[in-house]
């Protein structure tokens, strides 16, 4: 039979795409050309390359990814949402003390004063768009584990697990749903200014 | 506008409540509720005698887009001036938000000038 590539020791799954090579042969003994010799040893080569890589898959170690990295991974981010809402509102209430100060020092220390409060009242802001942001990065981990154990339990040759717990969808689908796809890459989505013009072409 | 008005804020996001509050605080509008979707918002604007709603699009259960649909459908509430404060910033979102009958659409973040002055334009046509 053609050379196949040189590889790991043989497997079951070796053995059976052997058989399956050498079944072939023996169908066309006499007839084999050189190009189909080289055919048949490019598909013995593939057999090999895919079982081993189906080998590969199955032995990952998909517990680790599902029930530690991931989890890990989104608690982290959680933690992240938690902690900056927590320095955002120790801001804010910064921020209302200096406004209490400025309503007792009044004239132009008070503008200016008011002037800076405004500004960090704006830039507070971050704190949602980020956690919308890292919303949308925690349903991404979560669709990457749920194809991964997909993937590998498929390879293993085991049942795919049941797909996972989701929330129960306490409304329907609306277009209000369908469109909420969180802020958009810097540069995506259109400005205020675009949004106006946008406005006024229907008035 | 009637500095005395009735104003709804609306936001999933307790610290944006907070910002949006202090920010009317300082064009002294101080007569302000607050709600974290729009079912709650629904169900205090349906009790209570609002002048503005100023609402987030992305929450849980009822979206912004949907408390709007649900305002213009409202026979009391219908022409409640409703200013949708978000992150979507797609026209798709721009031109559905329209289509319901949204007074006006300011995307985040914002800054406390865009917010006066779509208050007080909403608020004249109001």
């Amino acid at each position: 039979m053609p050379d196949g590539i040189a590889g790991p020791p043989a497997t079951a799954e070796d053995a059976r795409i052997e058989a399956a090579v050498r079944a072939v042969l023996d169908s066309m003994a006499g007839d084999l050309s050189a190009t189909e010799a080289a055919l048949l040893a490019e598909l013995e080569g593939l057999g090999r390359t895919v079982a081993r890589a189906k080998q590969e898959i199955a032995s990952l170690r998909v517990d680790d990814i599902t029930k530690s990295h991931i989890p890990s991974a989104t608690d982290e981010l959680d933690a992240i949402v938690g902690h900056t809402a927590q320095a955002t509102n120790e801001i804010l209430d910064c921020c209302e003390v200096l406004e209490a100060v400025a309503a007792k020092v009044g004239g132009e220390e008070a503008t200016k004063l008011g002037d800076a409060v405004t500004r960090i009242y704006e830039a507070c802001s971050f704190q949602d768009i980020t956690g919308q942001r890292i919303g949308k990065v925690v349903q991404a981990l979560k669709a990457i584990e749920e194809r991964v154990a997909a993937v590998t339990s498929r390879f293993a040759g085991e049942a795919p697990p049941p797909p996972f717990a989701k929330a129960a969808p306490v409304t329907p689908q609306t277009e209000g749903r369908r469109l909420a796809g969180g802020p958009q890459l810097p540069g995506a989505g259109v400005s205020q200014a675009d949004i106006d013009r946008l406005l006024a072409d229907f008035d | 506008m009637d500095k005395s008005t009735n104003v709804l804020i609306v936001d999933d996001y307790k610290t944006m409540l907070r910002i949006i509050r202090n920010l009317l605080k300082q064009l002294d509008i101080e007569n302000v509720e607050e709600a974290t979707d729009g079912q709650e918002a629904l169900a205090k604007l349906r009790a209570g005698n609002f002048g503005l709603v100023i609402s987030d699009w992305n929450m849980a259960p009822m979206t912004g887009l949907d408390l709007l649909k649900e305002v213009r459908a409202d026979a009391r509430l219908k022409s409640t001036p409703f200013i949708m404060i978000t992150a979507e910033s797609k026209t798709e979102n721009v031109v559905a938000a329209k289509q319901a009958g949204v007074s006006n659409y300011i995307v985040k973040p914002f800054n406390a000038e865009t917010l006066r002055e779509k208050i007080e334009k909403v608020m004249v046509h109001a």
